[in-house]
């Protein structure tokens, strides 16, 4: 009969919510601050802020303002995406291995910008990533077309994560055999396959800008859906969810943000794989704290190891895929031994 | 539901007459396909010169059935029968139908050492490194298989071994070295670059007897062994508390099940390359074919050999001269068949 009675959540566990995601943002600003700072040419923070707010044409301020920023933008842009889309992927194919590429996205845009090179002759990068965006959404619009067919409420998890293998391994296939024949797609293809957010333009950030908040505004609407989901189709129906409807706008929502990011930096879908299992033990299992805490841990990771990856091999520079793979791995071992992992 | 049991030596099976049927199926189409892939080629042959080739020493034809086709057909089938049947094993004890040799650092190990080798030796392929001429590109393979198994095995490894746990850790790893791989095909040659690519694509060019016997004894020494342990696999899909009740002892006989799962993969890779999808999609199909609760094991193995030998017939003769790795159709014809009897199922 107390008000304690009525409300089932202490106080405490929405202070600490905020907290970690206050930590969470304050881990984005420090790699935000060192992605624009470090690099080839190590630019003193003093002059960086000269740079973005009173820019007068020294070579700092070009340095910091058509190389770092963009790449940085673009660095918070894909993690955050990247995150969001893998923790969403996993809560509606209550799969721990599924990552946001699950959908065909990665191998529909890698299909559609080698073809495109080899079919149209497209040669510049900002082409690429248009026929890289195309691909990745036709291929996850006839992956999700694919696990509905025959079936009311909409796909099934196995049956989607199914298509989605399957639709892959086809358009992998049609890429290989493409690169085998063109030396200059295999040229295009190898290093856009490592991953990678340097030497895009601002004019790539706007290109994907759209997309990626979009797609971030529909991954919001979905949490509440996801949660009464991950009760099983049952509760969730006679909770009153409408699941057909609830799983669209979660997969449109997945294939926006994997689509965009994946086109505009190479596969990295990685990273969505991993973070959801760093963000989980943090926020458990209410997806509308998961998906922004794995959004947040995606961005900060992405520019950290961009970071890593500028300074580690001198003159040259490791591509971010690698960098992440390399630091993203091992973490997730030892997370994966310690803890008794979480069922989905 | 048709079953019968089978008893040897007190041990007991219960035999689904439908998994009977597609193995045997699978047998007759095999052998069909081998006899078809005997008669195509750059010398279109008939029955009759098949026949002769074969058993006639003096033929001309001889050198063409038994130095080129047998062996690379050979190569085919049982390298897909082995890369399908490891893939059931292991989607049997992850429980999970995405689980592939590949998450057990097998077939992607292999392709970092392989890259590796390939890159490191240059254009001058053979000629400049030692190391690559005297083992090949098959031991290195095997020794990337195995060592990125033993990676793998090694991390899941804590006061046991759980299915779940293997799968992550296995994923963990295996993007650690497709990212490598990755790495390092932007820094070679881009004529490195194509011939690394062809062999992670899995190929059957040029494969001689030395890459059918290897394959032949695996599958020989460990197709009984799997058979056997088929009964501890039926019980390892329930929960972990589940297979102690009943009485399996769990460990010994996943472990041992891993084993052989990693060991066939780790050959039949060293042999072809790592085939797209065959071990992924062979124990689906196979699973729906015969209708079963999980991966059938002798039936997906032949659905494996089969998918892999259709595949290499059509990747030597649709664009002849050209000849396309047979991992590239492997995934172009199995991935349709595969949603085909997705969405059969849902009806």
């Amino acid at each position: 009969m107390t008000a304690t009675a009525v409300t089932p959540r202490p106080h405490g566990v929405q202070h600490r919510r905020l907290s970690v995601l206050l930590v969470l943002l304050g881990a984005v600003l420090i790699g935000v601050v060192l992605s624009i700072t470090i690099g080839a040419k190590s630019v003193p923070p003093a002059d960086a802020w000269h740079a973005l707010t009173t820019p007068s044409g020294t070579e700092n301020d070009i340095v910091i303002r058509s190389l770092r920023v963009p790449r940085t933008v673009l660095g918070v842009l894909a993690g955050l995406a990247l995150g969001v889309a893998g923790a969403l992927m996993q809560g509606h194919t209550r799969n721990p291995l599924a990552d946001p590429g699950l959908l065909g996205v990665t191998q529909g845009a890698a299909f559609a910008m080698v073809a495109s090179i080899i079919l149209l002759g497209a040669s510049s990068l900002l082409a690429y990533i248009w026929f890289g965006l195309a691909g990745a959404l036709i291929a996850s619009v006839g992956v999700f077309a694919l696990g509905m067919v025959g079936g009311r409420g909409g796909p099934t998890p196995v049956t989607l994560a199914l298509a989605g293998t399957a639709v892959s391994a086809f358009l992998y296939a049609l890429t290989s055999a493409i690169v085998l024949l063109d030396e200059q797609a295999m040229d295009v293809f190898r290093f856009w396959q490592a991953g990678s957010i340097a030497a895009r333009g601002s004019d790539v950030v706007w290109q994907v800008l759209p997309f990626i908040l979009a797609g971030l505004l529909l991954a919001m609407v979905n949490a509440p859906g996801l949660n009464a989901l991950s009760l099983g189709e049952d509760v969730a129906r006679s909770l009153g969810q409408n699941i057909a409807l609830t799983r669209t706008v979660g997969v449109t929502a997945v294939t926006l943000l994997s689509g965009a990011s994946v086109a505009a930096c190479g596969s990295l879908a990685f990273v969505g794989l991993i973070v959801p299992h760093l963000a989980r033990p943090l926020s458990g299992t209410d997806h509308r704290w998961l998906l922004p805490y794995s959004g947040l841990i995606g961005a900060a990771l992405l520019l950290l190891a961009d970071v890593i990856g500028r300074v580690v091999a001198p003159p040259g520079e490791l591509e971010v895929g690698v960098v992440l793979a390399l630091l993203g791995a091992p973490f997730f071992v030892v997370l994966v031994r310690r803890r008794k992992p979480v069922r989905l | 539901m048709t079953t019968f049991p089978l008893r040897v030596a007190g041990l007991s099976w219960q035999v689904r007459l439908r998994g009977v049927a597609v193995t045997l199926g699978g047998l007759v189409l095999l052998g069909l396909l081998m006899a078809l892939n005997m008669r195509i080629g750059d010398i279109r042959m008939s029955v009759a010169e098949v026949l002769g080739g074969t058993f006639d020493v003096n033929s001309a034809n001889h050198f063409v059935i038994m130095e080129l086709r047998l062996p690379r057909a050979l190569t085919g089938a049982l390298v897909g029968a082995a890369l399908a049947l490891s893939g059931a094993i292991i989607q049997s004890i992850a429980r999970n139908p995405l689980a592939s040799p590949e998450i057990l650092g097998v077939t992607t190990g292999a392709s970092v050492t392989v890259v590796a080798g390939v890159v490191a030796s240059g254009s001058a392929y053979g000629g400049v490194s030692g190391l690559l001429s005297t083992l090949g590109i098959p031991a290195l393979a095997l020794l990337g298989g195995l060592g990125g198994a033993a990676i793998v095995y090694a991390l899941a490894w804590r006061r046991g071994l759980d299915g779940y746990r293997l799968v992550l850790v296995g994923i963990g790893v295996a993007a650690v070295f497709t990212n490598v791989k990755y790495w390092l095909l932007t820094i070679g040659d881009v004529n490195d670059t194509g011939r690394a690519m062809v062999w992670i694509s899995g190929s059957l060019n040029g494969r001689g007897w030395e890459h059918v016997v290897p394959v032949a004894l695996a599958l020989a020494v460990l197709v009984p062994l799997t058979l056997l342990g088929t009964r501890s696999l039926d019980a390892l899909r329930f929960g972990d508390d589940t297979v102690t009740a009943l009485g399996v002892r769990m460990n010994p006989a996943r472990a041992l099940m891993i084993l052989a799962a990693v060991l066939l993969a780790a050959v039949a890779t060293a042999s072809a390359g790592p085939i797209a999808f065959v071990a992924l999609a062979a124990p689906q199909i196979a699973l729906r074919l015969t209708r079963s609760g999980q991966p059938p094991l002798l039936s997906s193995a032949m659905v494996g050999a089969v998918l892999t030998a259709v595949a290499d017939l059509i990747a030597r003769t649709v664009f002849s001269p050209i000849e396309l790795p047979v991992g590239v159709v492997t995934a172009v014809l199995g991935a349709p068949y595969l949603i085909h009897l997705i969405w059969k199922a849902r009806k």
